[in-house]
C-alpha cells in the first residue's frame, strides 16, 4: 500500500504544479495581452482614478475635474465649455477624446512616461503619476472676441501671431458644451447622439477641420506669386484685363461684382476684388508658379498637426487653364481652413516669412515643472521680402478704402482682404463671407495678430459680404489683441 | 519508498516526551506568525483603501488569536504528538480567507460577508476541537461506516428537494443560514470509501481478465465502482453540480487505486468518468456552456456582449503579474457574481500576484503532504486510506476549483478550501484538518509504543508484500 500512497502522492503533486505552471501562464507570460485587451476594465478605472490635469488659458484652467464617487471616479468639467470647445475637445468616459484632450492625452492622464520621476518607476511601483497640465497659446480675449462676433451666425475664426506661429484663437460656431459628454450615463449618451444629429455638426472644428473656398482672400496668394513671378512688376500700372473675361479655352464669361475692373491696375483691382483682373493674372503666373507659392503658404499640405491634425487645404495643380483662372480666385478645387488663410495673413504681415502654426505653449507637470516647451519652429519663405512689403500696401488699402473698411482700428496698422465664396451646385448655396487681416499697433514693431474670418450662413447677399459681415468679427479680435 | 511500516517504526524511535513537546513549540510559534500575518493582511487593506488601520484589526487579531490559542490548547491536551503544521495552515488560509472577503466587503457595501464568514470559521473551530477532545482513536470512525454513507447520500440529495439557486440544487436555507449538505458529505464519504476499502481490499485484489497491460478487476467486485459512478451522475444531473461530482469520484478512484493497487481501476475509472463527462457534456446544455466558455474565455467580448466571469478572472490574475497589486488595491470585484466564493482566488491573484498565489498553493501543498504523510506513517490499512482520502480530497478540490478561475480545465462551482466565503466549507475543512491531526497523532502514538494496542491486522507490511 505505501507504494501506491507514495503514486497518489505524486499524483497530487502534479495537479498542484500544474496549478502553478498555469497562473504562470496566466499572470507572467499572456498578462500583457490580457491587460491590453480592450474589454479588461482596470485601464479605464486608473485612468479616471486621479483627476486630469488640465488645460490652461493665459494661466488659468479652462477645464477641471469633477468627483463623482462613481466606479469611474473623476468627470472633466469645462466651465466655459463652448468657448473652448475647439481648443480643448472633449474627454468623454464614453466616447474617448478629441482635440487637445486627444493628443495630449497621455500628459493629462498622468501615463506619459516623460513624467515618471525615475525610468521604470511606474511599473515598479504600480502608481501613475499625477495629471500634467497644458498651457495653451490661446489669448482669451481674443478668443472670447471671436465667439461674441460669431455668436448668433455659423462660422469660424482663426488667429496667429505672425512673428511666431501661435494660434491666439480658435473658435468654431455653432459650439458645444463638452462636459455634457463627459460622464458614462444616460446623459453623455442623449448629447452625444442629439449632437450628432444636429445638422449644424456642432463638434465639428470649423477652424481648423474643415475647408471652405476661399474665394476672393487667395487673390492674396495670387497677387503674392504674380509679384515674385515678375509677372508683374508695377502696382500702379494699367493690366490688360478685359471685363467680362472670357476664361481659356471655353466660352464661359467672368464677371465682376464690381464696377471699374476692366485694365485696372493690380492695385486697384486688389480693392475692388477685380475677378477678372486676377483670373488673368493666375493663369499668366501659371501653375507651376502659383502652385509653388500656394504651397509655401501651406497649401497641399495634409499633415499640419497644431498639435491635432489640420484639414488639408488644396490648391488642385492638375488643372487647364480655364480651371486655373477659376482657381486664382480661389474658386474650383481651391479650399482653405480659416487658420490656412490667417496663416496667408500672417505671412503677408511678417515679411513673407510662414511659421507653422502651434498651440501649445508648453506642459508642465501637476507641481508646476516643465515637460516640454514649443521651442522653435521650421520657418518657410512664401514670397521674397519685397513682394511682402508690396503686398503689406494692398492689403492696408483694402481696409482704407476699399471693401474692409470695417476692419480699420484707429491708431493702428490694419491689412485686409474680403471674400466672397460661392459654393454648392451651380453655386447655389448661400455664399460664405471671407475677410482675412493683420494688424500691427501703432507703436510696434511688428504685426502682432493675423486673423482669418468665415462666416457660413446670412440671410441675404449684401448682408454676407465679407467687407459686412466678417470684418467687424476680425476687428473685434485684433482688437483683442493689440490692447495692452 | 523501499521499506514500508517496520522501518518507519525504528526510524522514529522513542523516547517521544521531549520531542513531543518541541513539537507543541513549533506549533504555538507558526500559529502566532499565522495570526500575524492575518491581521497584517487586514490592516494592509485598511492602509491601502483609507490610510489607515482599520478599527476591527485588534478585535479580528484577538478573535483570531484566540480562536487559534484555544484550538491550539486543545490539541497540546488531546493530540500531543500530532504534526504541528496542520493547524498553522488552517489557521493562515483561514484568516487569509477573512482578510480577502473583508477586502470585498468593501466593494460591495450592502452585502457584507465577513461577519458570517466569521461565525462560520469560529463553528468550524469549535468542530475542530470537538473532534480532536472526543474522537480519541480513529478507528472509533469504522464502527459507522454505514452510517455514514447513508448521512452522507441523504445529505446529498436534500437539495434536491430546495429551490436551484444560480442553476445548481446544492443549498438548502435554514434560518437565514445557506447550507451546502453536499461539503459534509465529502468527509462522510472519505470515512465510507475507507472503511469499506479497508474491509474489501483483499476482495478488491482479485484480479480478472487481462487486457495488454490492465488487469481488469472481476465482475463481482466491479459492482461498488459501478454505484458510485452511478450515484455521482445522479448528482451531477439532478443537481447540476459538475464539481462536487467529479471530486467525488475522483476521490473514489484514487482511493481504489491505493486500497488495491491496480492500475485496472484507474483504467475502469477514467472510462467511465470520460464517458459520463461526455454524455453529460452533450445532454446538459449547463455543462456544456461551462465546456465552451473554457475553450473560448473571450468570445463572449467578441460577440460583443462583455467579457464573462471567466474573461473577467483572467484578466484578475494578469493584472496581478510577478508581485500583485497590494492588498485593496485590485478590481477583481468586476467578476461580479460568486466574488467572494468560487472566484476568491482571482482576488488573492490579482492582489498578491504570482508571488502569493504560489504560496497559497504551496500551503494547500504542505497540507496535502502532511496529509499523506500521516497516511505513510500510520500501520492500519482504514487509517492510511482515510489519511489519504481527506489529502487526495483537499489537493483535488483546490484543483477543481483552481483550475477553473483560471482556465485550466472548465469552471466547476466549488469552494476554495478555507478561502472562499462559505460555511459548510470551512466547517468541513476544519474538520478534515481535526481528522489529519488526530491521525498523524495516531501514527506518532503508535510508533513511540502508545498505550493503545495496535490491531495485528494494522501491522502487517503490505509494501514488500506488493513488490
Amino acid at each position: 500500500m505505501t507504494r501506491h500512497i507514495r503514486h497518489a502522492a505524486v499524483f497530487c503533486a502534479l495537479l498542484l504544479v500544474a496549478l502553478l505552471v498555469n497562473a504562470a501562464r496566466v499572470q507572467v507570460l499572456h498578462a500583457d495581452a490580457y491587460d491590453s485587451n480592450p474589454a479588461n476594465r482596470r485601464d479605464t478605472i486608473a485612468r479616471y482614478q486621479q483627476p486630469r490635469g488640465d488645460i490652461l488659458v493665459d494661466g488659468r484652467p479652462v477645464t477641471g475635474s469633477r468627483d463623482t464617487g462613481e466606479h469611474l471616479r473623476y468627470e472633466r468639467t469645462y466651465p466655459l465649455g463652448p468657448l473652448y470647445a475647439p481648443v480643448t475637445g472633449f474627454a468623454s468616459q464614453e466616447y474617448g477624446t478629441t482635440q487637445l484632450e486627444h493628443t495630449e492625452d497621455r500628459l493629462l492622464s498622468g501615463v506619459a512616461p516623460v513624467l515618471a520621476p525615475l525610468p521604470l518607476w511606474n511599473e515598479f511601483t504600480r502608481s501613475r503619476n499625477a495629471g500634467g497640465d497644458v498651457v495653451t497659446t490661446i489669448d482669451p480675449a481674443a478668443q472670447r472676441a471671436a465667439y461674441e462676433g460669431l455668436r448668433s451666425r455659423k462660422g469660424a475664426v482663426a488667429a496667429v501671431e505672425p512673428s511666431t506661429g501661435r494660434i491666439l484663437a480658435l473658435v468654431s460656431v455653432p459650439s458645444y458644451d463638452p462636459a455634457l459628454l463627459s460622464g458614462n450615463g444616460a446623459t453623455a449618451r442623449d448629447a452625444w447622439a442629439r449632437l450628432n444629429a444636429d445638422p449644424d455638426r456642432p463638434m465639428l472644428n470649423r477652424a481648423v477641420q474643415r475647408t471652405y473656398p476661399p474665394g476672393s482672400t487667395f487673390k492674396v496668394v495670387t497677387a503674392a506669386a504674380a509679384l515674385d513671378a515678375g509677372v508683374v512688376k508695377n502696382l500702379d500700372e494699367r493690366t490688360d484685363s478685359p471685363d467680362p473675361y472670357t476664361l481659356p479655352g471655353t466660352r464661359t464669361r467672368l464677371v465682376n461684382g464690381a464696377k471699374g475692373c476692366a485694365d485696372a491696375t493690380v492695385r486697384e483691382a486688389f480693392v475692388l476684388s477685380c475677378n477678372t483682373v486676377f483670373a488673368k493674372l493666375g493663369v499668366a503666373t501659371g501653375v507651376d508658379r502659383m502652385r509653388e507659392t500656394a504651397e509655401s503658404f501651406g497649401f497641399n499640405d495634409g499633415d499640419v498637426r497644431i498639435p491635432f491634425r489640420v484639414a488639408g487645404s488644396t490648391f488642385d495643380t492638375s488643372v487647364d487653364r480655364a480651371q486655373l483662372a477659376l482657381s486664382s480666385i480661389g474658386q474650383y478645387n481651391t479650399r482653405a481652413t480659416p487658420l490656412q488663410m490667417a496663416m496667408v495673413a500672417a505671412a503677408v504681415a511678417g515679411g513673407g516669412q510662414v511659421r507653422e502654426p502651434y498651440l501649445v505653449e508648453r506642459t508642465t507637470r501637476a507641481g508646476g515643472g516643465t515637460v516640454s516647451t514649443a521651442g522653435s519652429r521650421p520657418v518657410r519663405r512664401a514670397m521674397f521680402p519685397a513682394t511682402a512689403i508690396r503686398m503689406r500696401e494692398l492689403m492696408r488699402g483694402v481696409v482704407e478704402d476699399g471693401t474692409g473698411k470695417k476692419a480699420a482700428i484707429p491708431g493702428a496698422v490694419v491689412g485686409g482682404k474680403t471674400g466672397t465664396a460661392q459654393h454648392g451646385l451651380g453655386n447655389s448655396g448661400t455664399p460664405y463671407a471671407w475677410f482675412i487681416s493683420w494688424a500691427q499697433g501703432g507703436e510696434d514693431m511688428e504685426a502682432k495678430v493675423a486673423v482669418a474670418v468665415v462666416v457660413e450662413d446670412a440671410a441675404n447677399r449684401r448682408t454676407i459680404s465679407g467687407g459686412g459681415t466678417a470684418a467687424p468679427i476680425a476687428r473685434a479680435v485684433m482688437e483683442a489683441v493689440l490692447k495692452p | 519508498m523501499s521499506k514500508a511500516g517496520n522501518t518507519l517504526a525504528s526510524a522514529d524511535p522513542p523516547p517521544p516526551t521531549a520531542r513531543l513537546t518541541g513539537r507543541r513549540g513549533v506549533e504555538l510559534a507558526l500559529i502566532v506568525l499565522a495570526v500575524l500575518l492575518s491581521v497584517y493582511g487586514y490592516c494592509a487593506v485598511g492602509l491601502a483603501r483609507n490610510g489607515t488601520v482599520p478599527p476591527g484589526a485588534a478585535g479580528y487579531g484577538a478573535g483570531l488569536g484566540v480562536l487559534a490559542l484555544v484550538a491550539h490548547l486543545a490539541v497540546r491536551w488531546r493530540a500531543p504528538g500530532s504534526d504541528p503544521v496542520l493547524l498553522p495552515i488552517g489557521v493562515l488560509l483561514n484568516g487569509l480567507g477573512l482578510v480577502l472577503i473583508y477586502r470585498l466587503d468593501l466593494e460591495t457595501p450592502g452585502d457584507p460577508a465577513a461577519p458570517t464568514q466569521l461565525i462560520w470559521s469560529t463553528l468550524g473551530v469549535a468542530l475542530f476541537i470537538g473532534v480532536v477532545l472526543v474522537l480519541r482513536d480513529h478507528r472509533v470512525l469504522q464502527r459507522y461506516t454505514y452510517v455514514s454513507v447513508t448521512v452522507a447520500l441523504v445529505l446529498l440529495t436534500v437539495p434536491i428537494l430546495f429551490p436551484a439557486v444560480n442553476g445548481a440544487r446544492i443549498w438548502i436555507r435554514v434560518a437565514g443560514f445557506s447550507i451546502q449538505p453536499g461539503e459534509f458529505a465529502k468527509v462522510l464519504l472519505a470515512v465510507f470509501f475507507a472503511a469499506y476499502l479497508a474491509a474489501n481490499r483483499s476482495a478488491l485484489t482479485y484480479a480478472g481478465r487481462r487486457v495488454w497491460k490492465l488487469q481488469l478487476p472481476t465482475g463481482r467486485v466491479l459492482g461498488p465502482i459501478v454505484a458510485v459512478w452511478l450515484v455521482s451522475v445522479v448528482v451531477l444531473v439532478l443537481e447540476r453540480d459538475l464539481g462536487t461530482s467529479l471530486l467525488f469520484f475522483g476521490l473514489f478512484v484514487v482511493m481504489l487505486y491505493v486500497a488495491t493497487g491496480r492500475t485496472g481501476w484507474i483504467a475502469v475509472g477514467l472510462l467511465l468518468a470520460s464517458l459520463g463527462a461526455v454524455a453529460v457534456g452533450r445532454l446538459e446544455p449547463h455543462v456544456h456552456h461551462r465546456i465552451e466558455t473554457w475553450l473560448h474565455p473571450f468570445a463572449s467580448i467578441e460577440a460583443g456582449e462583455g467579457p464573462n466571469q471567466i474573461a473577467q478572472s483572467l484578466f484578475a490574475f494578469a493584472e496581478g503579474g510577478t508581485l500583485g497589486t497590494g492588498l485593496g488595491l485590485g478590481h477583481s470585484v468586476l467578476i461580479g457574481f460568486a466574488v467572494k466564493s468560487d472566484f476568491i482566488l482571482a482576488t488573492a491573484g490579482e492582489e498578491l500576484g504570482l508571488a502569493g498565489l504560489s504560496a497559497i498553493i504551496l500551503l494547500y501543498g504542505l497540507l496535502v503532504e502532511r496529509g499523506y504523510r500521516a497516511g505513510l506513517a500510520l500501520r492500519d490499512p482504514f487509517g492510511r486510506l482515510l489519511a489519504v482520502g481527506l489529502a487526495s480530497l483537499v489537493a483535488l478540490q483546490v484543483f477543481v476549483i483552481a483550475g477553473g478561475v483560471t482556465g485550466l480545465i472548465p469552471l466547476t462551482g466549488m469552494a476554495m478550501p478555507f478561502l472562499a466565503q462559505g460555511g459548510s466549507s470551512v466547517v468541513t475543512n476544519w474538520a478534515i484538518v481535526a481528522l489529519l491531526v488526530r491521525l498523524s497523532d495516531s501514527a506518532r502514538q503508535q510508533d513511540a509504543g502508545g498505550s493503545r494496542p495496535v490491531p495485528r491486522d494494522a501491522r502487517e507490511s503490505d509494501g514488500g508484500a506488493l513488490r
